[in-house]
């Protein structure tokens, strides 16, 4: 092999591993959903608005299940399951439930926990349990491990139609009002649903359940 | 004629000093200070501590293994270093060395010591797991474990692994569940540790025991704490997004403090606890069979209480 060749076969070699570590980094560090701002506190306190979806049509997942969150700053949907919030501040949820029902895995999880009074609302009657055993009544839960946070999310009628095309902006559905504070240590707690929840994944946990942006993501805490 | 005599090979040999003897020597000062080093000033800070039974023997056991690990390691690097230092080519000697022969002895010696030390920890090992104070070493024995401890009623605690959480029953106050780990001191416990959904394994690394949580399959594990104090559970089987995430602390407490927190949180619990599944060593969690009852009110047939069966899952 003459030493041109070699030289431009090293070099080639070389743009190449840059590249791939360049699309590496862009696609997988940069490439993540957006973070939706909560950090401006009005009277110590921040309103968060999410929905989740029996489906998602704006990405190449159709059919998969998906949270939504409600931008502060342009009150457009969303689609993300990345958002930051102040330390030491209340919190106050709205989960609006457009999906349908899918019984818990471990009823233990039909409690509610962490949040304010250990309670929930939902359509403004106070709840701090939903047997999702005894009825089929919760389609999701939005739980903060790291926080001891596990509110279940009541459904709409299980006959209801569901909506067909999200983000949703009509249909039955149900609302979940609770609150909770958050905590003084600056940090990433990690939120998910723990009902299996994947259709058509092993065992319902795949799919969605494991990818950020759908039924799991980030409550970035910032002091 | 003298001179040359006091040159050959032979008398070069016989002022030779008695390697042999001086390796020995350096050995046996070397390996009796670094024993006495690794048993009394090291052995005491070795993992996993020595808060529970399990992990006190598991301690001892690496104790004793480096106790015998130690002289066979200082050997080999004293005899690399001696060989460096005694038996270098110096400068202008351009000789070959003696040509190398068998040595019955030595090699007898040799592999009667190396079978004496592996036959030793394979006896000690197998002692170690069966005596009643090991009962497995903390290890899952499975459903029907072998080694247990004797003539003694232990605490049962039942470990259920779930994406990413570890939960804890307790089917001796009325089989509440809680996401806290409450132990007392000084009592012996029956970990059942199973799972709801894919493999996960319970590592309570301060006391000891780390055993598989597999769906479908009760892998019981023994312990008994000895110190009051805070334990960390880790799950130890890659789990899925958010493994790395699936961690918490439990407490070891008086017995006096334990019954009391049982006593309490199976009240405050009571609720709740009514809707849990009757106490299992395993849950088939794909079988609910009140949902049937639910979508029947609701006007939905066919759904025979199961959901996402196993037979239709999409691979991704």
């Amino acid at each position: 092999m003459s030493l041109p060749v070699r030289i431009a076969t090293l070099v080639a070699a070389f743009v190449a591993v840059v590249a791939g570590g360049a699309f590496l980094v862009i696609h997988y560090l940069l490439g993540g959903p957006p973070v939706e701002n909560f950090t401006a506190v009005s009277a110590g306190q921040v309103n968060v608005t999410m929905q989740e979806d029996p489906q998602n049509t704006v990405t190449s997942k159709p059919d998969w299940v998906s949270y939504f969150i409600k931008s502060p700053t342009t009150s457009q949907w969303v689609h993300t399951t990345l958002f930051k919030v102040p330390a030491g501040t209340r919190v106050n949820m709205t989960i609006l439930g457009y999906d349908g029902c899918t019984p818990l895995r471990n009823p233990l999880w039909s409690q509610v926990t962490g949040t304010t009074g250990n309670v929930a609302y939902v359509n403004g009657k106070p709840v701090s349990l939903i047997n999702s055993w005894s009825g089929c009544n919760v389609g999701h839960t939005f739980s903060i491990p790291g926080i001891g946070l596990n509110v279940p999310m009541a459904t709409p009628p299980l006959t209801a139609n569901l909506c067909s095309a999200s983000p949703c902006t009509a249909g039955p559905h149900t609302v979940v009002k609770f609150s909770f504070v958050t905590p003084k240590v600056a940090g990433d707690y990690i939120w998910h649903c723990r009902v299996p929840c994947g259709g058509g994944f092993l065992d319902g946990f795949g799919g969605p359940m494991q990818t950020i942006g759908f039924m799991t993501g980030n409550m970035e805490v910032v002091s | 004629m003298a001179a040359a005599a006091d040159s050959s090979p032979t008398a070069s040999r016989r002022s030779e000093p008695n390697h042999g003897l001086r390796i020995f020597l350096i050995w046996l000062v070397v390996a009796v200070v670094a024993d006495y080093l690794i048993w009394a000033v090291w052995g005491p800070h070795l993992p996993p501590g020595d808060m529970a039974s399990a992990a006190n023997g598991q301690q001892f056991d690496i104790k004793v293994m480096s106790v015998m690990a130690a002289p066979v390691v200082a050997f080999v690097l004293i005899y690399f270093g001696y060989a460096l230092v005694v038996w270098r080519q110096r400068e202008g000697d351009e000789e070959d060395g003696p040509a190398l022969h068998g040595h019955t002895r030595i090699q007898a010696t040799w592999i009667t010591a190396t079978s004496v030390i592996v036959l030793f920890l394979f006896a000690f090992g197998t002692y170690e797991l069966t005596t009643a104070q090991g009962a497995g070493a903390g290890s899952g024995e499975g459903p029907s474990p072998i080694w247990k401890p004797n003539g003694v009623k232990p605490l049962q605690v039942q470990v259920i692994g779930q994406q990413w959480r570890f939960t804890y029953r307790y089917p001796q106050f009325g089989g509440f569940e809680t996401t806290a780990l409450m132990l007392p001191k000084g009592q012996w416990v029956e970990f059942h540790v199973t799972s709801l959904d894919v493999i996960h394994s319970f590592w309570a690394y301060q006391l000891g025991v780390k055993a598989d949580a597999n769906p479908g399959v009760d892998n019981v594990a023994f312990t008994k704490p000895t110190q009051t104090g805070q334990v960390t559970v880790r799950c130890a089987e890659l789990c899925g997004l958010w493994h790395g995430a699936m961690f918490n602390y439990g407490h070891v407490v008086s017995p006096a403090a334990f019954a009391s927190w049982a006593k309490s949180t199976q009240t405050q619990l009571v609720s709740v606890t009514k809707i849990l599944p009757p106490y299992a060593t395993t849950y088939d969690p794909t079988v609910i069979p009140n949902i049937n009852k639910a979508m029947a009110k609701s006007g939905i047939t066919g759904a025979n209480g199961y959901y996402y069966p196993p037979q239709d899952p999409e691979q991704p």
